[in-house]
């Protein structure tokens, strides 16, 4: 049972303590996961890292259940995810319920219409910098523009676009590497 | 609200957003016009304390989102659904990692995910833009847009590129200032 906790705590510390998300979390895994606990290495990491981008769902997550069932199975797996978002939950349920309170105070509105303009600038840099390391060849052009206007002109449910996207994916590149035969 | 209908969204969310948590953002956008649950004014402060607090950004908008529509319940069964799906499909890889690694098929449907999501995600941050840049009534190009936004926008866009690596909190807390000192956008 012990061991339980320790997978539960550990992976509480890591979503509990750091910011930004899924690649701002690498370092502190490493620290924590392999130098101080040695449940893996850092090279397993990386691969559990590789893995999460292209499964569905959330990296950090993602890889706080690969950790987990590799020490523990099924039962380890689930305290180590159930670690990795309850600070979140706690943390962002705690804000809300505080920020409701006061939604309705001009100032408090104001704030909030300044808010919004510099989240737009922040995801408006991260859409950026995804591109860049995305988008490099002729054909992604094509993906990510013909994902852009279905999504952004036609009302077709983003599941659709994920699932064209993949067959898309599948069949222009497996086409290309009969070619190359 | 029906707890059901949420938890099945968000399952549905993390079953079909691949590549980190602001590949969730298209789904939460689809669900303002599917729901009332909450809406894009909602969705843009949501991100923010999402990116302000410690957390993966994806469990936080959902924990975030589920709240607004459902209280306490919709917040712990939002992240629930949302943790679910991957929860299962990494138990299942976990035992053939390399293999899975290796295939084909998960590479070439991966290469058409990966930029296909950015295309996806920009189209979401739209609705959001428009709601901070476009004036409701107005007519004309000077009223139809709101200059003194979109203005602070870029100046926020140029210090955003300029200071990378520094925390997009710092960006949001200058936001909330400039917001508070102008009166309003």
């Amino acid at each position: 049972m012990k061991e339980y906790f320790d997978l539960f705590l550990t992976f509480a510390r890591i979503g509990g303590f750091t910011f930004g998300g899924g690649y701002a979390m690498l370092p502190m895994m490493q620290r924590e996961l392999v130098e101080k606990k040695q449940w893996t290495t850092n090279e397993e990491l990386l691969n559990y890292y590789a893995v999460g981008q292209c499964t569905p769902g959330i990296i950090a997550v993602n890889t706080a259940t690969f950790v987990g069932s590799k020490r523990k199975g099924i039962l380890g797996a689930a305290f180590a995810t159930l670690g990795m978002v309850t600070p979140s939950v706690i943390i962002i349920m705690l804000i809300a319920s505080f920020l409701k309170n006061f939604a309705d105070y001009p100032v408090v509105q104001n704030a909030f219409s300044g808010i919004r303009i510099a989240v737009c600038a922040t995801i408006l840099v991260s859409i950026w910098n995804l591109w860049k390391k995305s988008v490099k060849k002729p054909l992604d052009y094509i993906f990510c523009i013909v994902a852009f206007l279905l999504s952004a002109f036609t009302p077709i449910s983003p599941v659709w676009i994920v699932l064209l996207a993949a067959a898309g994916g599948i069949f222009t590149n497996l086409k290309k590497e009969d070619n190359k035969e | 609200m029906n707890l059901w209908l949420l938890f099945f969204e968000f399952f549905k969310i993390g079953l079909f957003s691949v590549g980190g948590g602001l590949a969730t953002l298209p789904f939460l956008n689809k669900l303002v016009e599917k729901y009332d649950w909450f809406t894009s004014g909602d969705l843009a402060n949501i991100i923010a304390v999402s990116e302000s607090t410690p957390g993966p950004l994806g469990i936080n908008m959902a924990s975030y989102t589920g709240f607004t529509g459902a209280g306490i319940m919709g917040g712990i069964i939002a992240t629930v659904g949302i943790v679910l799906p991957s929860y299962l499909v990494i138990l299942i890889i976990a035992s053939m990692l390399q293999k899975f690694n290796e295939n084909r098929y998960v590479q070439t449907a991966f290469a058409g995910l990966r930029s296909s999501v950015v295309g996806l995600i920009s189209a979401a941050v739209l609705g959001i833009m428009e709601l901070s840049f476009i004036q409701s009534g107005g007519s004309g190009l000077l009223e139809l847009f709101n200059w003194k936004a979109i203005a602070a926008f870029l100046v926020l866009v140029l210090l955003r590129f300029r200071f990378q690596k520094a925390h997009p909190i710092i960006l949001i807390v200058i936001g909330a200032v400039v917001g508070m000192a102008v009166g309003g956008f």
